[in-house]
């Protein structure tokens, strides 16, 4: 039983690596982080052992990602320097309103809502990733999608947007 | 509004656009990587006149060419096992062999210049370089390659190591014929190396 090839990995879980890392960054500060996560796991990639739960070993790398680039961002609010060879950030899209919304949640609930209601994790493994206790986890998770809706219906009302 | 509407709403925001950054993020990983030395195996698979062919190469040189009938997933697999698992397609990697096996399958080049990593030893080394030097349209017969080794009566095994060539196209096996002149067997199908010897008399 040999691991097999990267590219399998790739597009197996690129997908969702993407999505997570953009429910924890938006979507633009997660390319770069879906860019370090995969140059990091391919890194690694020989010493996995065979039975290892592929996902999870990446959202693991993702979350640490995640998290330096939300202190990077702390310490000094300029854009990163891009990685060689990264696309152009996305254009403007519908859903500038959500994005500043999921931004302006507290960073535990922003991840809960990520790998709860994006990734489907139990909350036991929520609260692994994140530290904190089950029960927290699984209020951070609930406290954060109630936020959203608070500020979806604000944001609605202000705009008239038909639903 | 509800709790549902905003997991869908938030669903749908993470779905926009998501597959063009992937494709994006694939390839840029793939040359980053390349780059970077990080890869044991880059790969491409490129259309050809003769089929699907898959290139793939190590820092060494090309390390395998290998027909859609030889199942492309599973020569990557048995890269994986052989070489190492830091395997992407990185078109970059194999970009100048995959051009002269196109220019080669069109009848506009007659032989290769590129680095090979040859991973074979012993009398499969011996057969495959015996077949390096059988010139463009040239062909030989399985005894004629024994003969060459040393070994004139391991014709069978001149047969088996030409079936397990790594790098077809590049090491011409397909020059090596039946002592009545028929082609003989060979990886990518007999009716290939019927078209490979018809281009190269042409």
């Amino acid at each position: 039983m040999s691991l097999p090839p990267f590219q399998t990995v790739v597009d197996v879980h690129g997908a969702t690596v993407l999505r997570v890392c953009r429910a924890l960054l938006g979507p633009v500060d997660a390319q770069d982080a879906w860019s370090e996560t995969f140059l990091s796991a391919l890194t690694a990639y020989p010493a996995l052992p065979a039975d290892a739960n592929v996902q999870a070993w990446l959202v693991t790398i993702a979350h640490r990602k995640a998290v330096d680039a939300l202190r990077a961002r702390s310490r000094a609010p300029v854009p990163l320097a891009h990685l060689p060879d990264r696309p152009p950030p996305p254009v403007p899209t519908p859903d500038d309103d959500l994005w500043a919304a999921v931004a302006a949640l507290p960073d535990r609930q922003r991840q809960a809502v990520a790998y709860h209601h994006v990734l489907g994790l139990p909350f036991r493994e929520v609260a692994e990733l994140t530290g904190g206790t089950v029960a927290a986890a699984r209020r951070a998770s609930a406290d954060g999608i109630a936020a959203l809706r608070r500020s979806r219906i604000r944001s609605s009302s202000t705009l008239q947007e038909t639903p | 509004m509800t709790s549902a509407d905003t997991r869908t709403d938030l669903h749908t925001a993470l779905d926009r656009g998501l597959a063009d950054d992937l494709a994006g993020l694939r390839a840029a990983l793939a040359a980053d990587a390349e780059r970077s030395g990080l890869l044991d195996v880059g790969y491409d698979i490129v259309d050809t006149p003769i089929g699907a062919l898959l290139v793939a190469a190590t820092g060494q040189g090309v390390v395998r060419v290998a027909f859609a009938r030889e199942d492309h997933d599973q020569v990557l697999a048995e890269l994986a096992a052989t070489i190492g698992p830091r395997i992407l397609r990185a078109p970059a990697a194999v970009a100048v062999a995959a051009g002269q096996l196109d220019e080669y399958l069109r009848g506009r080049r007659h032989g290769f210049d590129l680095p090979l990593d040859l991973r074979v030893s012993g009398f499969r080394q011996q057969v495959l370089t015996a077949l390096r030097g059988i010139g463009y349209g040239a062909t030989r017969s399985y005894a004629e390659i024994a003969a060459v080794t040393g070994s004139p009566r391991a014709v069978r095994a001149v047969g088996t190591a030409c079936a397990r060539n790594p790098l077809p196209l590049l090491i011409p096996c397909h020059r090596v014929v039946r002592a009545d002149g028929s082609p003989g067997s060979y990886l990518g199908g007999a009716e290939v190396k019927r078209a490979l010897l018809a281009l190269e008399a042409a």
